[in-house]
């Protein structure tokens, strides 16, 4: 089988077993989501039992039902993208409230992640290349910077430049009473806002991808083609990039698979900092309401999209590596 | 220090005496990394915290005070927060509960990560495979989403729960690690052997194996705790888990949920989030530190000046080392070594040496080729 034919595998595998766990956390954690509900709509009055049974029905909870016939109703309505209603944002449907949420997400935690990636990287390897320089002694502040909670640097990163500076907003991904359209000042406006939690995920996800770069690359630098290519007098520049950092790189990009779960959750909490408009924002509102098809849909929609990130990254390596194209 | 290179040999010939560690190798370990020795220096002032902070905490951290939102002063080191309670009490008595969340977390997994990662790299054949995908899909699963649906099922959970939850979703890095280095033992001479004496099985796991993999599994140790430590905090932030209990992420809680942000009060939100950041920064130090331990080439420590520029000097030239015939060990331990032979540069310990196994002499410098050494002064 080939390498992306065993990722696929493998993905589909993780996609079935996210969902399968999704499934099973309501039905075998200790607290009922209906019960918790019903104690909630208690307080406004006694529920009646059929309007205890309709909600059960609206979770997928019926309890008279086997698990194995939930199990595949579940399926079913997965399918027809049917993921419930969300009782924060009621009347709408799970699935709207997540499409409006993910495109700010994705711009954001994307764009910042590549960002990360390209700088750290760069670091990662003239920090190999000239050892013992200033950026070599970098290495312990950076190692301050992976430790920090994303959200706290957010924190501080609103007082300084938001409160006490005045020079970015405070909150939210667009100016008051602007609607998404594709102009000169929406775009603006969005960056605007956008960039103070973009920069807040660069600075704090960016070490992270320098420290394994950086040590990737020492590695190579040992290796006999470094060394050969040195001794044919090629220019520092060609044995740096075309000898050592393209083959240090590999890990890297192989590690960006496990390392983007780490960053992701470090995003949700960077957008609740910045009350930014995106997936994890919508994941705040829904654990503060106990909103739990909203949160469990969310669980969902954020290992998929890591998913099929990793399969980028997998095509990125198979483009990279010759290795992996050859039959094994 | 004149050593040097002899610790270079190919694992399969050291590994297999565990005789009394050489002179050499005891000094060796004495001269810890000043990595490991800050981290863990930082480490031990946060432990110390968490244990006796509630007794030396000046107030009752809950206790309402009579100045709210009040800055530094001599009577609130740290300040007060919006209904006057004592920040520095509160950095105090929270210690606790973080530290024990992160130590515990970080406890259960590393036993997960060994069990799951040595059974699947000693047993093989559809145990492996099936053992290595469960790591595999534990690793690519966004863990914070995961834990977040978790908790919020398990209202007003207390500490110990908490890190039982987070350890559930963070064993699978270690257990990758260890699986691969598990790989490679495997098929060690003295595994061999073991096994053809007729050891059992989990003997030869528990004490010819895992003796082994001692930095490994230290460094995925402090990894989870750091990664349990964050992830409470987080929870805290969040309102999930318990934050009636004192910790640095439910302070932080309040702190956003009071508006400490609006109305400036750094005093209240900047050092909890301190504490965690630099408890971190204690714990990935000595990881890196123990990192260097198992690969010495990323050593950066010890390169004086001096020493630098005699190492950039001789950066271009060919070293005048000859290599062993019979070492065709892995690249990483038997290649041609360039500037980190450079004087100054620790001893590079090779990772057997860690767990106590002296380094056999395997082969020695041609005439000249202690030149990496003395060569350039």
């Amino acid at each position: 089988m080939s390498y992306l034919g065993r990722r696929v595998g493998f993905y589909l595998v993780t996609i079935w077993a996210a969902i399968t766990i999704n499934f099973l956390i309501p039905r075998l954690m200790p607290g009922n989501p209906v019960q918790l509900l019903i104690a909630r709509l208690q307080g406004q009055g006694t529920l009646s039992t059929r309007a205890i049974h309709a909600l059960s029905v609206a979770f997928g909870l019926e309890t008279h039902q086997s698990l194995v016939a939930q199990y595949w109703h579940y399926w079913v309505q997965l399918f027809h993208g049917n993921l419930g209603l969300s009782v924060t944002y009621y009347p709408s449907t799970v699935v709207n409230v997540i499409a409006t949420a993910l495109p700010w997400t994705l711009a954001l935690v994307g764009i910042s992640t590549v960002i990360a990636f390209v700088i750290g990287t760069g670091i990662g390897i003239l920090a190999a290349w000239r050892r013992g320089s200033w950026l070599e002694a970098a290495l312990p502040i950076s190692t301050f910077f992976t430790a920090i909670p994303y959200f706290w640097l957010g924190l501080v990163a609103v007082a300084v430049f938001g409160v006490v500076l005045g020079w970015f907003p405070l909150s939210g991904g667009l100016g008051q009473g602007m609607a998404v359209a594709f102009n000169g000042t929406f775009i603006s406006s969005a960056l605007y806002h956008a960039a103070l939690p973009a920069v807040t995920i660069v600075v704090t996800s960016m070490a992270g991808w320098m420290i394994g770069m950086r040590n990737m690359m020492v590695t190579t630098l040992g290796e006999d083609y470094v060394l050969v290519a040195q001794a044919k007098g090629l220019s520092e520049r060609r044995v740096m990039m075309t000898y050592a950092a393209r083959n240090a790189i590999l890990p890297s990009i192989a590690s960006f698979a496990l390392s983007l779960s780490f960053v992701v959750s470090g995003a949700i909490l960077v957008e609740i900092v910045f009350s930014y408009p995106g997936i994890g924002y919508v994941l705040f509102q829904a654990v503060q309401n106990e909103d739990y098809p909203l949160m469990e849909a969310i669980f969902l929609i954020i290992t998929l999209a890591v998913l099929v990130a990793n399969f980028v990254a997998d095509l990125a390596y198979v483009f990279l590596d010759p290795r992996t194209r050859q039959e094994a | 220090m004149t050593t040097t290179v002899n610790d270079l040999s190919p694992r399969s010939e050291l590994v297999g005496e565990l005789e009394e560690p050489s002179p050499v190798a005891r000094s060796a370990r004495r001269r810890l990394s000043p990595k490991i020795v800050v981290g863990l220096a930082i480490l031990g002032f946060f432990v110390l915290m968490a244990i006796v902070g509630p007794y030396v905490a000046p107030y009752n951290p809950s206790a309402l005070g009579a100045h709210p939102l009040a800055g530094p002063s001599s009577a609130h080191p740290l300040g007060t927060t919006q209904t006057g309670q004592d920040v520095l009490s509160q950095l105090l008595v929270g210690a606790r509960s973080s530290m024990v969340v992160g130590f515990v977390a970080g406890a259960i997994a590393t036993a997960l990560s060994i069990i799951v990662g040595i059974s699947a790299g000693y047993l093989g054949g559809f145990a492996e495979e099936g053992l290595s995908m469960l790591s595999n899909i534990f690793l690519v699963i966004p863990a914070l989403p995961l834990l977040i649906v978790l908790t919020a099922f398990l209202p007003r959970a207390n500490a110990i729960v908490i890190a039982v939850v987070i350890a559930a979703t963070g064993w699978a890095w270690g257990a990758r690690v260890l699986r691969a280095q598990t790989l490679a033992l495997r098929r060690q001479d003295y595994v061999e052997a073991a096994r053809s004496v007729g050891e059992r099985a989990w003997r030869i796991i528990l004490f010819e194996i895992l003796p082994n993999e001692a930095a490994i599994v230290a460094s995925s140790f402090l990894f989870t705790v750091l990664f349990a430590i964050l992830t409470d905090a987080s929870l805290a932030f969040l309102g999930l888990g318990n934050i009636t209990a004192w910790s640095w992420g439910s302070m932080l809680y309040w702190a956003e949920n009071n508006e400490a942000l609006t109305v400036g009060a750094f005093w209240w939100f900047v050092p909890p989030g301190l504490c965690i950041a630099l408890l971190g920064t204690g714990l990935a130090l000595a990881n890196f530190g123990i990192d260097e331990f198992i690969n010495p080439r990323l050593r950066a420590a010890g390169l004086s000046r001096r020493g630098l520029q005699i190492a950039s000097r001789s950066h271009g030239l060919t070293p005048v080392m000859r290599r062993p015939t019979g070492s065709g060990g892995p690249s990483g331990t038997g290649s041609i070594r360039l500037a980190e032979d450079a004087p100054g540069v620790a001893a590079p310990l090779s990772f057997d040496e860690v767990s106590g196994a002296s380094p056999k002499s395997q082969w020695a410098p041609a005439g000249g080729s202690r030149a990496p050494e003395g060569g350039g002064r």
